[in-house]
């Protein structure tokens, strides 16, 4: 309770026990003695939208991957509300409310685009519970609620495979959208996008963020500055800047290595 | 755009398409009425033997066709069945009476053979047929399930499973043959005779056993349809498709590939134990690796995604190994490895691949043709 009255603001110097959705703490990983993620920390409010920005190899995918447990942490502790994530398998990390969207669209080509979804539908995740899987009224409600979010209420029965790149993209953000995830992590939603399909595709995004925290990786500046709330910037591994977009916009070393390029 | 037809995809699944219905059909018709119209006692028989393959080629097309996890090792499974269901018949064959001259009367004459005087233990359940129908379920599962669970949480897959499973056959057959006096070596278990009392080596026994046989295919069919409509058969799919995606969604993969060998195991051991019981003797020549390669180009000849297809496809191996091997018996490998070959290179979906491309479309046209063409009559039904 004390907790909350400390301030919270100040980078690195975060209390443990206030509520943040995600603490991220000391977070390091080597491959073969390179760091590609070298000490990091940083903390997500809940509904925080928090922009991960910073040049090619600066780790921001090995940090979701890490994350979502793709990639295990050489030291350093993720906690997601509360739960150590580091220890849990990548089921559990996604049952526990975290969603991840992969840098390329990742859907199932040989199935519709009403299966892809189906299959992220959180229930019957275990091999009896899918053999016993029914497709209700529910199921079917949400999925089609979640198709017209996403702009594929005409392409529910098509091979996933003839969508367009932005379709899938979609398709994949809605996959994540019916997991209903508190914690959504996305890997730049708007690469390879047509202008039109960026714009939708921004809308989206302020669509379902609303009562959820989000971690993205977006190289798009006007698209970071449009949904950011705070910006996290990672370079060679290491945290060197964050705040809001003004502030890190402004800071020198940011300055120096990424934007003044 | 989307056509009457398809709307139905969004409900639940049917248990079967119309399609798939004939196929169905088409396939009990054969095996049940022009099989056994068509053939003698002796032939009858040799498809009966067949058949018990295509248990092994439908397990693979859960597992490979489906799930994308080739297994190189399916004799291993087939072997298991058959041995076990092999053990119970040479017990009874091994009566007091019948092993009188043996210097330890009343166990397998390989053990009496081998200086052995006591049954071994692990033989001893194997007087009751309730536990050895059991264990011809259960032990393949739970083999498969040690293997699965080993390599699939290590992330073990594509190649370096098949090439395990390729190393455990091996191993098994090694196994087998180097134990002699608790297997039988490499003559295997023969002369068996009885089951319950019944003789099996006569041709109405054949027969029965035929149908039996006939309708454990049929229900296994049923039950892999069940599993590839239900949820968990698309999840098998994604899986092939995009691993991780499957993974990042929420399931734990390992569990879902372990469930999918397992599975295959079991409809490779009911084929075994059936393949002991119709031809009257199990040996390590079904177990190996050979054995197991030919039954994966059974399924890949039959159409690795359709579960008829692995039928027609054994059933037309084998008959071609037959008729050939009976003609030229030097060639009849090169042929085999030809027509995996060709199959793969220019029908990866194998028989079923060349219906559903082929045949199908002209079928369908040729059943709304004869219809008087609900389409034009009913427009408001496409919406």
């Amino acid at each position: 309770m004390n907790a909350a009255l400390l301030p919270s603001h100040i980078i690195g110097a975060a209390p443990a026990e206030k509520n943040f959705l995600l603490a991220v703490e000391g977070l390091t990983v080597s491959f073969d003695g390179f760091k590609a993620v070298n000490d990091v920390s940083f903390y997500v409010d809940p509904n925080e939208i928090r922009v991960i920005i910073g040049p090619n190899g600066a780790g921001k995918t090995t940090v979701l991957d890490l994350i979502c447990g793709r990639t295990r942490a050489s030291s350093g502790s993720i906690k997601y509300k509360g739960t150590e994530l580091t220890k849990l398998s990548e089921s559990a990390i996604v049952q526990a409310g975290v969603g991840r969207k992969f840098q390329t669209p990742s859907i199932y080509d040989d199935l519709t685009v009403f299966e892809n979804l189906e299959i992220s539908y959180p229930r019957g995740r275990s091999v009896f519970g899918a053999l016993t899987f029914k497709r209700d009224a529910e199921v079917r409600d949400r999925i089609e609620e979640v198709a017209g979010m996403i702009f594929l209420k005409d392409q529910l029965l098509e091979r996933a495979e003839f969508l367009s790149h932005g379709q899938k993209q979609w398709l994949e953000i809605g996959m994540l959208l019916i997991q209903d995830p508190e914690l959504l992590m996305l890997d730049e939603p708007v690469a390879g996008m047509s202008v039109g399909e960026r714009i939708k595709t921004a809308e989206l995004l302020n669509q379902i963020i609303v009562g959820r925290s989000v971690l993205v990786i977006e190289h798009d500046m006007k698209f970071v500055e449009d949904i950011a709330h705070r910006v996290t910037v990672l370079h060679q591994g290491k945290v060197l800047s964050e705040g809001s977009m003004d502030r890190v916009k402004n800071d020198p070393k940011v300055i120096e290595v990424y934007l003044g390029h | 755009m989307i056509s009457p037809k398809s709307t139905s995809t969004v409900h639940d699944n049917p248990f079967m398409k119309p399609m798939e219905w004939i196929s169905l059909a088409l396939l009990a018709a054969v095996i049940f009425l022009v099989l056994p119209m068509l053939l003698d006692a002796f032939r009858l028989n040799l498809v009966g033997k067949y058949l018990t393959y295509s248990f092994v080629a439908l397990g693979l097309v859960i597992c490979w066709g489906f799930g994308g996890i080739l297994s190189l090792g399916q004799g291993v499974f087939f072997g298991l069945g058959g041995y076990l269901m092999a053990m119970f018949l040479k017990l009874e064959a091994s009566s007091v009476e019948n092993t009188k001259i043996q210097s330890t009367p009343g166990i397998p004459d390989f053990m009496d053979w081998n200086q052995i005087t006591e049954l071994p233990w692990f033989w001893k359940p194997f007087t009751s047929l309730p536990f050895t129908i059991l264990a011809v379920i259960v032990v393949p599962a739970f083999f498969a399930f040690v293997i699965g669970s080993a390599m699939f949480r290590r992330r073990v897959g594509g190649t370096y499973f098949a090439i395990i499973t390729q190393a455990i056959a091996a191993i098994l057959t090694i196994l087998i043959v180097g134990q002699q006096g608790y297997t039988g070596g490499i003559n295997g278990i023969t002369d068996l005779r009885t089951l319950n009392g019944w003789d099996i080596r006569t041709d109405r026994a054949h027969n029965i056993l035929y149908f039996v046989n006939g309708g454990l295919l049929v229900a296994c069919i049923l039950f892999a349809q069940y599993v590839k409509r239900s949820k968990l058969g698309r999840i098998l799919v994604a899986m092939r498709d995009k691993e991780d995606r499957v993974r990042f969604s929420g399931y734990p993969v390992a569990s879902f590939k372990t469930f999918a060998f397992c599975l295959a195991a079991v409809f490779a051991a009911i084929g075994g134990a059936m393949f002991t019981l119709q031809v009257g003797f199990m040996s390590p020549s079904f177990v190996g690796i050979v054995p197991s390669i030919e039954m994966v180009i059974y399924a890949a000849v039959g159409g690795r995604l359709s579960l008829f297809g692995a039928v027609w496809g054994t059933l037309l191996v084998n008959w071609a190994k037959t008729t050939f091997s009976e003609s030229f018996p030097e060639l009849w490998l090169f042929g085999l490895g030809g027509l995996f070959i060709l199959v793969v290179l220019a029908f990866p979906n194998g028989l079923a691949g060349i219906y559903r491309t082929y045949v199908e479309p002209r079928l369908t046209r040729r059943v709304k043709a004869l219809e008087p063409a609900p389409a034009v009559a009913l427009p408001h039904a496409a919406e």
